[in-house]
C-alpha cells in the first residue's frame, strides 16, 4: 500500500490527468492568464471530459487559457470573480450554454483558504448591502452586518509553480503566485506543473512557499508561453 | 476651466500620507502613482504585490509580474510578492490605508456604485467589493457626470451596489465632495467652475463648507 504522497512526478501531462472525471470541480489557478498551469488547461481540453464545473478568478481571456475549455464546450458552470473582456463567456453566459456565478475576489479566496483550513464558513463584510448577500444568512456582530460564505471545496486543483521538488514543496515566480497556493489547499487532489523540477533539498526549507503535503502530482513542463494581456512599458 | 485628468490625479495624490500602503484602482485612479513622490507611499494590488513601481522599461516587461488590470509592471526594492488569499487578508483585514476607486454612481450617503451598470453587459466584481468594504479610507475619482450628462453624484444609488457608507472624498473634473449623508460638501472647486455649475452637475444638495 503507498500513501498520496510517494511517487509524485508523474512523465506525460495525460498520466498526470488520468483521474480527471466527468462532473468534476476543477480550481484552476491564474490571474488571467498570468500564472497558468498552461500544459494541463491544454490536457483536460484533449481529454475528453465534460460537464466540468471550473472554479477560477478568470475563465481565461482573449481566445486563449481557459477560453480553450470553453471553446470545448466542457464546462457547464464557472465560479469567477471577474469576466471583463472574455468574449467567449459573456456569449456562453448570455446563452445559458453555461452557468456562471460570481464572488468577490477576496472572498473567492478566502473561501477557499477556508476549505483548507477546515472551516466550513466564514463571517464577512464584503458584499453587505449588495446582491451577494441576497439569499445569505447575515448576522450583527459587535454592531456591523456581515454576511456567511461557505469554504468552498474542489475535487482537483491544477496549479502552476516556478520550482517543484520531488515532494512537491513549490516556488511560485512573481505575481505568478496569485490563487494556485490557495486552490492547492482546497482540493482533494493537487497537480502542480512546474518550469524547473529540483532534487528533494534543493529548496531550502525556509524558502518553501507552499509545503508539499498539498501537492500530489507533479508534472514538468518545459516551455510556456506565459501570454501577456496588456504589455505597458515606459521609454528608456 | 475644469480639472484635467491629470489635475485630478495630482489631487487625489495629496490626500495620501507618507508611509501608508494604497491600492489605486483600475483606470484613472492608475495615474495617481506618477504624483507621488519617490518613496512616499506604498502601493499595493490585490492580485498579490506590494510596493509596486512603474511600468517597466521596453524589454524588461515579465507577463508574471502584472498588476489587477493585468498591465505588466514592477516591483520596487522592498516589495514582495504573495498569494491571492493573503492579498486580500491585507485588504480585508484592514490593513490597506486608503483605497483610490473608479466609480460609475456615489450617493450623498457615501454608498459606492462601481461594478456593474444595470442591463449592461455583466464584468464581475473582481476585487471591488473587498477593496470598498476592507480599506481604512476610500476616495473616488470619476467624470462628474455620464456622457450623457446624467448625474453619477446622486441621492440614492440605482445602479448595483458595491458596498454602503464607505466613500469619504470624491474627486471629479469640477472639483472635490465629501458624502455627509444629505448631500455633498464642496471641499473645492475647480478653477472658474462657479458653485452653480457644480450644483446643476449634481444630482444631490451642494452642502457649504
Amino acid at each position: 500500500m503507498t500513501g498520496k504522497h510517494a511517487n509524485k512526478v508523474v512523465d506525460s501531462v495525460a498520466a498526470a490527468l488520468e483521474p480527471i472525471r466527468d462532473g468534476m470541480t476543477i480550481m484552476v489557478g491564474g490571474f488571467g492568464l498570468s500564472g497558468n498551469p498552461e500544459a494541463l488547461i491544454r490536457g483536460v481540453a484533449l481529454r475528453g471530459v465534460k460537464d466540468l464545473t471550473l472554479i477560477s478568478n478568470n475563465a481565461g481571456n482573449l481566445g486563449k487559457g481557459l477560453a480553450t475549455w470553453l471553446h470545448a464546450n466542457i464546462i457547464k458552470k464557472v465560479i469567477c470573480s471577474y469576466i471583463g473582456a472574455n468574449e467567449d463567456l459573456h456569449t456562453r453566459m448570455a446563452s445559458g450554454a453555461v452557468e456562471v456565478e460570481i464572488t468577490p475576489q477576496g472572498t473567492l479566496a478566502e473561501r477557499m483558504r477556508a476549505a483548507g483550513a477546515g472551516i466550513p464558513a466564514f463571517f464577512t463584510p464584503t458584499g453587505v448591502g449588495t446582491v451577494v448577500e441576497e439569499g445569505k444568512e447575515v448576522r450583527e456582530i459587535d454592531g456591523r452586518r456581515y454576511i456567511l460564505e461557505r469554504a468552498l471545496h474542489a475535487d482537483i486543483a491544477l496549479v502552476r509553480a516556478h520550482t517543484a521538488d520531488h515532494f512537491g514543496n513549490l516556488r511560485f515566480w512573481r505575481t505568478a503566485r496569485n490563487f494556485n497556493p490557495v486552490m492547492a489547499t482546497a482540493a482533494k487532489l493537487t497537480i502542480a506543473e512546474c518550469d524547473l523540477l529540483v532534487a528533494n533539498g534543493a529548496i531550502a526549507p525556509d524558502d518553501v512557499h507552499l509545503p508539499g503535503i498539498f501537492v500530489h502530482r507533479i508534472i514538468h513542463v518545459h516551455e510556456h508561453e506565459n501570454a501577456f494581456e496588456y504589455r505597458t512599458v515606459r521609454p528608456r | 476651466m475644469t480639472f484635467s485628468t491629470e489635475d485630478m490625479a495630482r489631487r487625489a495624490a495629496r490626500e495620501i500620507p507618507s508611509g501608508s500602503i494604497v491600492n489605486l484602482g483600475i483606470g484613472l485612479p492608475t495615474q495617481v502613482a506618477d504624483y507621488l513622490p519617490s518613496g512616499h507611499a506604498w502601493l499595493q494590488s490585490e492580485n498579490g504585490l506590494l510596493g509596486m513601481g512603474p511600468f517597466p522599461f521596453e524589454g524588461d516587461e515579465d507577463p508574471n509580474l502584472i498588476n489587477a488590470g493585468k498591465q505588466t509592471v514592477t516591483v520596487l526594492p522592498g516589495g514582495s510578492t504573495f498569494d491571492s488569499a493573503a492579498s486580500f487578508g491585507m485588504i480585508r483585514g484592514g490593513h490597506v490605508d486608503l483605497a483610490i476607486l473608479g466609480a460609475m454612481q456615489v450617493s450623498a450617503g457615501g454608498d459606492l456604485a462601481n461594478w456593474a451598470v444595470p442591463g449592461g453587459k455583466v464584468m464581475g466584481i473582481g476585487g471591488a467589493m473587498d477593496l470598498a468594504s476592507g480599506c481604512r479610507r476610500v476616495i473616488v475619482m470619476m467624470q462628474h457626470t455620464t456622457k450623457k450628462r446624467e448625474f453619477k453624484l446622486v441621492q440614492k444609488c440605482d445602479y448595483p451596489l458595491t458596498a454602503t457608507r464607505v466613500v469619504s472624498l470624491v474627486i471629479t473634473e469640477l472639483g472635490v465632495f465629501e458624502p455627509t449623508g444629505h448631500g455633498f460638501r464642496v471641499i473645492e472647486l475647480a478653477p472658474d467652475v462657479t458653485r452653480e455649475r457644480a450644483e446643476l452637475a449634481t444630482g444631490a444638495p451642494l452642502v457649504d463648507p
